[in-house]
C-alpha cells in the first residue's frame, strides 16, 4: 500500500514535469496548429540561460541566479520563438508538413550552435541549497526539487489559464484559433495575435528548461529527450485544451510510474505508448475535443 | 496569388542559403581550432611523405559528450609523435570523421576512411554498439581499428586492438573490492538499456552466484533517461548494501541527483560506477558524486612521470580546466602503441603491424602496458578510486601489477557458459 502511494507521488512528479514541458506546446501546437519541432531546443535555451546567469553572478548568488533565470528564460526563449515565427513559420501557416521539416532543421541548427558555444560536454547547473535534499511525509520521500517543480508547474498552469481564459489577449487568441477569417473581419490583427501566442508558447518552454536544470545536467540534446513526450501530452489532452493537457500529463505520469514499478523502466515506456495508441483509437480528438469550425 | 507565393519561396530560399553558409562557417571555425589537423592537412595534400590515419568519433549527437575528449587526446599523441620526427620518418596526418552517435554512420565512415582515404589505421568508437557496427568493416577490409574504451568483453577481433579494459581488468576487481573491503553482501544492479550493461550484468550475476553475493535487483533505464524516482524507490526498498552502476552518459546526473534527494548519499549507500570518469564528473557536478566509488585503470592523479607529462601536455593544449581520464588516456595509448608497432615492423601494413604488436610494451601514463598477442587487448592495472570534492579521483585500491586481459573469462570457472 505504501509502495502504491509512493508511486502515485512519483507519478504526480513525472506528470508535473510533462505538464511543464508541454504547456508551451498547448499554445503553439494546440492553439495555432504549428508543429514546432524546435520546441525542445527552446527548453534547452532556457536551461542554458540558467547556466549562463549562474556563471555571471558567481557561486555565492546561486539562488538569485536561479530565480532570476525564470523570467529571463521566458524572454530569451520567447524572443527565439518570435524570431522563428517572423522568419519562417509565418510563411508556412497551413502547411504542417513543411513546418515540421523546417522547424526540425532549425532544431538541429540550434543544437549544433549550443554545442559550438557551450561545448559538447554537458554543463552542471548547481542547485540552490534550499532545493537540495528532501523531506519525508508518511514514509514517502519528497525531494525538494520535485516539490518545487510541482509548484512551478501549478503556478505556470494557473497563469496560462488566466491569460487564455480571462484576459483580452487570451480572448483574441481563442477567437483567432476558432475562426481566423471571422476574427480578422471583426478587427483583430491576426498576425499580431499569432506573434504573441508564439512568444508565450516558446517562453513557457524556456521556463520548463530552467526547471529541468534541477533534474539533470544541461546539454545540447536536452530538448530531444522531452519533445516527443510534450507532443503526446498535447495530443492526448486534446488540441488547445489546457485542462486536457493537465489531465493528460498527470495520467501519463501515473501510468508510467505504476507500470515502471511493476515492470521495468524500458517496458514502462512501451506500456505508456500502448495506452496512448489504444486511447487514440477510441478518442482520436483527445480527452477534450475542440469545438470549432476553424480547424480543418 | 502566384506572385505572393514566389515571394515566399524567395525568402525561404534566401534563409536556407543563409543557414547553409552559417553551417559552412561553423564548420570552418571548428576546423581551424584543431591545429594539428589543419596544419598537417595543408602540408601534405600533395606529397607522399605523410601517413594518413583515421580518427572516427561522435563529434555530434548524444555521445559527443564523451568522445570529443578522446579525439583530442588522439590528436595530441599524433602531434607529439610528429614533433619527434613522425613514424618511419614520415609525418602522421589525421583524417577526422564524425560518427554522429549513429551506429550505421560509424560503419559507413569507417569504410570511407579505409577505401577513400586509405588510412593506415583508424582510432575510434566509444559505445559497444558503434564497435559492433565497425567490426565487420575492418575485418572485411583487413584494416586496423584501435578501440579506446572499457567494454563488456566476450569479443576478440583479429583486426581490433582494445586499449581499454575488458571485464576481468575492471568489473571483477571492483566486485572483489566490494566484497572484501566493503563487506557488501547484497548488490543492486542499475544500468542503461543496451548491450554493455546487459552483458556486464550477466557476468556480474554469474560472479555473484559463485561468490556468495546476493543480487537484490536489476533495473534498466532507456539511454538518456532522466527519470529515476521509481528505480531509486526500488533500490531503497531492497535494503541493498551497494549499487553497481552501468548507466551511460546523461542519465548518471539524474540518477545521482535523485539518490541524493531520496536521502541516500555515498556514506549510506555506496554506488560503484564503471562509466563515470573525471570528464563525466565535470558534467554531473562533483558535489553530487563526492565519495562515490569508481573502477578504472587510470586516473588523472595516477602517479608517475609519464602521466605528469601527459596531463601537462593535455592541459597546455586544450586548457587548464580540462581533465584527463581513462578513455582519454586509452585513446592516447592506442596511437602510441600503433606508432611503436609501425616503427618495429618498418611498415604500416596491417598484418606486419599486428605481428610487431605481439608482446609490445610501452610506458603509458597508466604504467607499463603490454599487448597480448593472442587477443590484442593490453595488460592493465586495475584501480578502484573515490571521487573527491574537486571532481578528481583518488586511488584507494590497486591490483598487484598489470592484469592479463581475458576477454572470454576463460580462467574463471563461474564464467563457463557465458560466451
Amino acid at each position: 500500500m505504501e509502495a502504491l502511494l509512493e508511486q502515485l507521488v512519483v507519478g504526480l512528479s513525472i506528470g508535473s514535469i510533462l505538464l511543464l514541458v508541454a504547456l508551451g506546446l498547448t499554445f503553439t501546437f494546440g492553439q495555432m496548429g504549428v508543429i514546432n519541432m524546435a520546441h525542445g531546443e527552446f527548453i534547452m535555451a532556457g536551461a542554458y540561460t540558467t547556466y549562463v546567469l549562474q556563471e555571471l553572478l558567481g557561486a555565492e548568488n546561486i539562488t538569485a541566479a536561479f530565480l532570476l533565470s525564470l523570467p529571463i528564460a521566458l524572454v530569451v526563449a520567447g524572443l527565439m520563438g518570435l524570431l522563428l515565427e517572423a522568419t519562417l513559420i509565418k510563411r508556412l501557416y497551413g502547411r504542417p508538413l513543411d513546418t515540421l521539416l523546417v522547424t526540425w532543421g532549425v532544431a538541429l541548427i540550434l543544437q549544433q550552435v549550443a554545442r559550438d558555444v557551450f561545448g559538447a560536454q554537458n554543463v552542471a547547473v548547481a542547485s540552490p541549497a534550499w532545493l537540495d535534499g528532501g523531506t519525508e511525509l508518511f514514509g514517502i520521500d519528497l525531494p525538494y526539487n520535485r516539490l518545487f517543480i510541482f509548484a512551478l508547474a501549478m503556478a505556470v498552469t494557473v497563469a496560462a489559464w488566466v491569460v487564455v481564459g480571462k484576459l483580452k489577449q487570451g480572448r483574441r487568441m481563442r477567437a483567432v484559433m476558432q475562426n481566423r477569417q471571422l476574427a480578422a473581419a471583426s478587427g483583430i490583427g491576426t498576425a499580431s495575435v499569432d506573434r504573441r501566442t508564439f512568444f508565450l508558447g516558446s517562453g513557457l518552454a524556456g521556463i520548463a528548461g530552467v526547471a529541468l536544470t534541477q533534474l539533470g545536467s544541461v546539454g545540447p540534446a536536452l530538448g530531444t529527450y522531452y519533445i516527443i513526450d510534450a507532443f503526446l501530452v498535447v495530443i492526448v489532452g486534446g488540441l488547445g485544451q489546457l485542462r486536457g493537457a493537465v489531465i493528460a500529463a498527470f495520467s501519463l505520469g501515473i501510468i508510467n510510474s505504476l507500470s515502471e514499478y511493476w515492470t521495468q523502466a524500458s517496458l514502462a515506456k512501451v506500456i505508456v505508448f500502448v495506452c496512448i495508441i489504444v486511447f487514440l483509437q477510441f478518442r482520436p480528438q483527445g480527452i477534450f475535443a475542440t469545438e470549432s469550425r476553424g480547424l480543418a | 496569388m502566384s506572385t505572393r507565393e514566389k515571394g515566399g519561396r524567395f525568402w525561404l530560399l534566401a534563409i536556407l542559403a543563409l543557414c547553409l553558409s552559417a553551417f559552412v562557417a561553423v564548420g570552418c571555425g571548428s576546423d581551424s581550432k584543431d591545429e594539428a589537423s589543419s596544419t598537417s592537412a595543408s602540408a601534405s595534400s600533395d606529397s607522399g611523405d605523410t601517413i594518413k590515419v583515421g580518427i572516427l568519433h561522435s563529434l555530434s549527437g548524444t555521445m559527443a559528450i564523451s568522445e570529443v575528449s578522446v579525439r583530442d587526446s588522439e590528436l595530441l599523441a599524433i602531434e607529439e609523435i610528429n614533433k619527434n620526427g613522425g613514424v618511419l620518418g614520415k609525418q602522421i596526418e589525421p583524417v577526422i570523421e564524425d560518427g554522429a552517435s549513429d551506429w550505421p554512420t560509424f560503419a559507413e565512415k569507417a569504410q570511407k576512411l579505409i577505401s577513400q582515404d586509405q588510412v593506415a589505421a583508424t582510432f575510434g568508437g566509444w559505445t559497444s554498439a558503434s564497435r559492433k557496427a565497425m567490426l565487420p568493416v575492418f575485418e572485411k577490409n583487413k584494416a586496423l581499428l584501435y578501440y579506446p574504451v572499457q567494454y563488456e568483453g566476450l569479443e576478440s577481433s583479429p583486426y581490433i586492438f582494445y586499449t581499454g579494459a575488458t571485464t576481468n581488468q575492471q568489473i571483477i576487481p571492483a566486485l572483489e573490492y566490494l566484497q572484501k573491503e566493503k563487506g557488501v553482501k547484497k548488490l543492486f544492479l542499475v544500468g542503461s538499456d543496451y548491450v554493455f550493461p546487459r552483458t556486464a550484468n550477466k557476468e556480474i550475476k554469474a560472479w555473484a552466484k559463485a561468490n556468495g553475493m546476493e543480487v537484490t535487483g536489476e533495473e534498466y533505464a532507456p539511454l538518456g533517461s532522466t527519470e529515476f524516482s521509481t528505480i531509486v524507490n526500488k533500490v531503497k526498498a531492497s535494503n541493498s548494501d551497494a549499487v553497481f552502476n552501468t548507466l551511460n552518459g546523461d542519465s548518471n546526473v539524474a540518477f545521482f541527483k535523485q539518490l541524493d534527494g531520496a536521502g541516500l548519499p555515498s556514506d549510506k549507500l555506496p554506488v560503484v560506477s564503471v562509466s563515470i570518469a573525471e570528464d563525466e564528473v565535470r558534467g554531473i557536478g562533483a558535489d553530487k558524486v563526492k565519495g562515490q566509488i569508481v573502477a578504472w585503470n587510470y586516473y588523472q592523479t595516477t602517479p608517475g612521470a609519464e602521466n605528469e607529462k601527459f596531463v601537462k601536455a593535455y592541459k597546455a593544449k586544450y586548457g587548464k580546466n580540462r581533465v584527463t581520464d581513462d578513455p582519454i588516456e586509452a585513446g592516447y595509448v592506442g596511437v602510441k602503441l600503433w606508432a611503436a608497432a609501425v616503427e618495429k615492423a618498418g611498415s604500416t601494413d596491417p598484418e606486419k603491424v599486428k605481428a610487431a604488436s605481439k608482446g609490445l610494451t610501452l610506458d603509458a601514463p597508466e604504467g607499463k602496458v603490454t599487448v597480448n598477442g593472442e587477443n590484442q587487448h593490453i595488460t592493465k592495472t586495475s584501480r578502484i578510486g573515490v571521487i573527491n570534492e574537486n571532481g578528481l579521483i583518488d586511488t584507494v585500491w590497486e591490483s598487484d601489477g598489470p592484469i592479463e586481459p581475458d576477454p572470454y573469462l576463460k580462467t574463471y570457472d563461474w564464467a563457463k557458459g557465458l560466451s
